[in-house]
């Protein structure tokens, strides 16, 4: 599975509004919801769902990542969104750092295999510093959809 | 103490597969011990110390994964991380959140 097929690219923000968490999620949510990838109806209880999650473990695993996820019965395909930060967002990270680069992931309740698959794709690239470090410094959208082309090996 | 090497073959047997929480779980056990502990699935080995290397083993309910500890606690870290995966990770609610919501 290759990132750039798991991530919706319109909705990418690569200036987030907010440095809260909790707004962080809000805000990636309704981007989606703008680009018509979840239903409007359904981005209140998306978002809600993300926050509970985050809520009982935080999925800021350190290096200025963080991937807030749920699994949702509205979801029929994983879908990602990626969101950066300039100023770092707190989120309770193992390493208690903040966190610039935010991977959301929505996947569906009923196929815990894709969510697996989608998580193993995101993480397999977080891992490499230079996909991180040009997270970090990307400043559009363009910029970020670069950087997920070059990890994904298809930057041609 | 003498540097020994223990290596056993599990399984995941819940039916979410070795997602983020149950990975944590297994990720803090692992950092518990001093021995160096691996964890392998097909051609891929991943550091059982590091949760971004556990979560890209992609291991869903069904997968069998290899654990090799090395170091002095080598036995201990491999019997406490073989009773985690037993119990299924004390299962876990994070599967009831879509259930719930919406």
């Amino acid at each position: 599975m290759k990132l750039a097929g798991v991530v919706c690219r319109d909705a990418i923000i690569a200036q987030l509004g907010s440095s809260e968490r909790d707004a962080v999620i809000e805000e990636l949510v309704q981007s989606l919801s703008d680009h018509k990838k979840v239903r409007a109806a359904n981005a209140k209880a998306l978002a809600k769902a993300v926050i509970k999650r985050e809520n009982e473990a935080s999925t800021g695993i350190g290096k200025g990542v963080a991937v807030p996820h749920v699994k949702h019965k509205s979801v029929t395909d994983p879908l990602a969104v990626v969101g950066c930060s300039q100023e770092g967002i707190g989120f309770a990270s193992l390493d208690k750092q903040p966190v610039y680069s935010v991977f959301l992931l929505l996947s569906p309740a009923s196929d815990p295999d894709k969510h697996l698959q989608a998580m193993e794709t995101i993480f397999k690239n977080l891992q490499k510093d230079d996909f991180r470090r040009f997270l970090r410094q990307a400043r559009t959208p363009e910029a970020i959809i670069e950087a997920i082309k070059d990890a994904d090996g298809d930057s041609n | 103490m003498s540097e020994q090497t223990y290596e056993i073959e599990i399984e995941i047997r819940n039916p979410e597969g070795l997602h983020m929480r149950p990975a944590m779980q297994f990720v803090d056990l692992a950092n518990s011990f001093e021995s160096d502990i691996s964890v392998g699935h097909q051609d891929v080995s991943a550091d059982a110390k590091s949760i971004m290397q556990m979560t890209m083993l992609a291991a869903t309910c069904g997968t069998r994964l290899k654990i090799t500890a090395v170091g002095s606690d080598a036995d201990h870290a491999i019997e406490a991380l073989r009773d985690l995966v037993d119990n299924k990770f004390m299962d876990d609610p994070d599967l009831a959140v879509g259930e719930k919501e919406g």
